[in-house]
């Protein structure tokens, strides 16, 4: 009976010092969240996001930063969704598992270890100098499609095997190819989790500076880019310059780029969670 | 003469031995399959009866290292051989699995999908293929105005009939089936049973089953499929008319089995 009252004890303990253990995990996120508010939120006015910066940063907005990022963000989606997927499919669908496969995927979770100021790097090396892109929204997009690639690929193959094996039975049985058993039953039922790689995918790239400082960045243009051979601004990179090499800068300049930052992955986020909450509804097995 | 009647059988297997990986899982496997007619395989679990349907479809090199000796004829040609599309010869043997398996798309979807993927677009023609299969399967009057529906929406025992009509859409020659009422209430058991003996006008049915009864009903030939010991591979001790075979057995192993002795 005393054990049994001790283990009672145990019990209440641990599960007090895990509800603790999450909340401190999870109170920074929150925290960084109302800080950037209260801090940014008195720099974001229609001029903010609508004009192009003036008087060396220090007034007017940060329209080219937004559109670049945005650019970027697409370019690089645009990139790394279908090669992932495609990869994945390979991987999970075609490739015979063995010792080939194993060390491809431990390369791709090598890949996802590397830092970026790498990947800007061979950027730099491959796509602006060797290929002659140029210091471009091209370039960037292509580097930071290599760098979310592992993300993307990872997510892919997870849902592809989520999809029923029965499935892929049915279809064959009916004499379909394995291509259009891919084609019509797995990657539509996958599209959710590729959704999630891409959320993901979008969120690194459109935080990364490192990638993009030697391969599109700006730090300021007069004009919007207009061909993927334009450089471009960026958000992440326009807050690092600003904070760091503009003397004088207003505080709330730099947390309400922080906080725009922010906002645009929650809005791709909130769109993908759309789409995939659609898909969601027509999937149960 | 025999070559005529060699030829009348729709499948053969001859001296078949069948390997996953390097366990023997089946051991000289001699089966003539007759045309119209269903013809079940019983045994004890793990006896490699699916296995050998498998076989008829080459379903099985979908699931890993399998190797064959012998030879699998379908309508006398061998289905091993290296001209054989193994695309076309699942589209002349279909399988109905042990559980419904039917796609997250709308009933009509679902049926609609083996005469989409052979390159039929036209609505009006899929219209009447998918009408006619759902007749055949005998759900055509349950779901006729609901064809848009999900066919998750449906019953067990309805996806089963549904799996059945999306097989017949691809219009088969012999259709497989993989215990496909394990998983069915009794009524819905029965509906399936029925709908069997009607296609066995027009398709060769093979069913793998665990109950004897089922065996009973509805074929026409029974084959019994026996290990000796766990690892050994399965055999088959018997197979002739089913009438024969639940009445007068000639093997000591079928009668102790069919008298519910063992198994």
């Amino acid at each position: 009976m005393a054990g049994h009252r001790k283990q009672l004890v145990y019990e209440k303990a641990a599960h007090g010092l895990m509800a603790l253990l999450t909340a401190i995990a999870v109170a920074p996120v929150i925290a960084i969240i109302i800080f950037l508010v209260i801090k940014g939120a008195p720099a974001i006015t229609l001029e903010f996001l609508t004009e192009m910066p003036r008087n060396g940063m220090k007034a007017g907005g940060i329209f080219p930063a937004i559109v670049g990022t945005f650019y970027l963000v697409l370019g690089t989606i645009v990139f790394a969704v279908p090669v992932g997927t495609l990869a994945a499919v390979y991987l999970t669908e075609y490739a015979t598992q063995g010792r080939l496969t194993r060390a491809i995927r431990l390369a791709i979770a090598n890949m996802a270890g590397v830092p970026s100021v790498v990947y800007g790097l061979f950027g730099l090396g491959l796509f602006v100098l060797l290929m002659q892109f140029g210091t471009s929204l091209l370039s960037g997009s292509l580097t930071l499609g290599l760098l979310v690639l592992p993300v993307v690929i990872t997510a892919a193959e997870e849902a592809l095997l989520a999809v029923p094996q029965s499935f892929r039975q049915a279809s064959l049985a009916l004499g379909a190819t394995r291509w259009q058993t891919i084609r019509r039953v797995v990657l539509p039922n996958a599209v959710p989790g590729i959704i999630t790689g891409t959320v993901l995918a979008v969120g690194r790239a459109a935080g990364e500076t490192a990638a993009i400082m030697f391969t599109v960045a700006a730090f300021f243009l007069p004009t919007l880019p207009d061909s993927p051979f334009s450089q471009a601004m960026a958000l992440p990179y326009h807050l690092y310059t600003i904070s760091t090499q503009v003397p004088g800068m207003p505080d709330e300049i730099k947390w309400g780029t922080a906080l725009v930052l922010l906002l645009l992955v929650l809005m791709f986020t909130l769109t993908a969670a759309i789409i995939r909450a659609r898909f969601r509804r027509k999937k149960r097995w | 003469m025999v070559k005529t009647a060699e030829l009348q059988k729709k499948a053969q297997l001859h001296g078949v031995n069948f390997y996953y990986g390097s366990f023997k899982a089946l051991e000289d496997i001699n089966l003539d399959i007759e045309p119209n007619q269903v013809t079940a395989l019983i045994g004890p679990s793990g006896c490699g009866k699916s296995t050998v349907l498998r076989l008829m479809n080459r379903m099985h090199e979908v699931m890993g290292k399998t190797r064959v000796e012998g030879s699998v004829l379908l309508d006398g040609k061998d289905i091993y051989a290296a001209d054989v599309d193994v695309v076309e010869l699942r589209s002349r043997v279909g399988e109905i699995f042990q559980k419904p398996n039917p796609f997250p798309k709308s009933i009509y979807d679902n049926v609609a999908y083996g005469p989409r993927i052979q390159g039929r677009r036209s609505n009006d023609e899929l219209d009447g293929i998918v009408e006619k299969a759902l007749r055949q399967a005998a759900l055509w009057k349950e779901v006729k105005n609901k064809l848009k529906h999900s066919a998750l929406e449906l019953s067990g025992g309805q996806q089963q009939r549904l799996c059945i009509a999306r097989t017949l859409a691809v219009e088969p020659e012999v259709i497989l089936m993989d215990e496909p009422c394990s998983a069915l209430d009794p009524v819905a058991t029965q509906q399936i049973e029925d709908t069997m003996d009607r296609l066995k006008e027009n398709y060769t049915i093979v069913i793998v089953t665990h109950n004897m009864q089922q065996a009973a009903r509805v074929s026409q030939f029974t084959g019994f499929m026996l290990i000796t010991e766990t690892g050994e591979p399965g055999r088959l001790v018997e197979y002739g008319p089913t009438s024969k075979i639940f009445t007068m057995p000639d093997r000591k192993e079928t009668e102790n089995y069919i008298t519910g002795r063992f198994g």
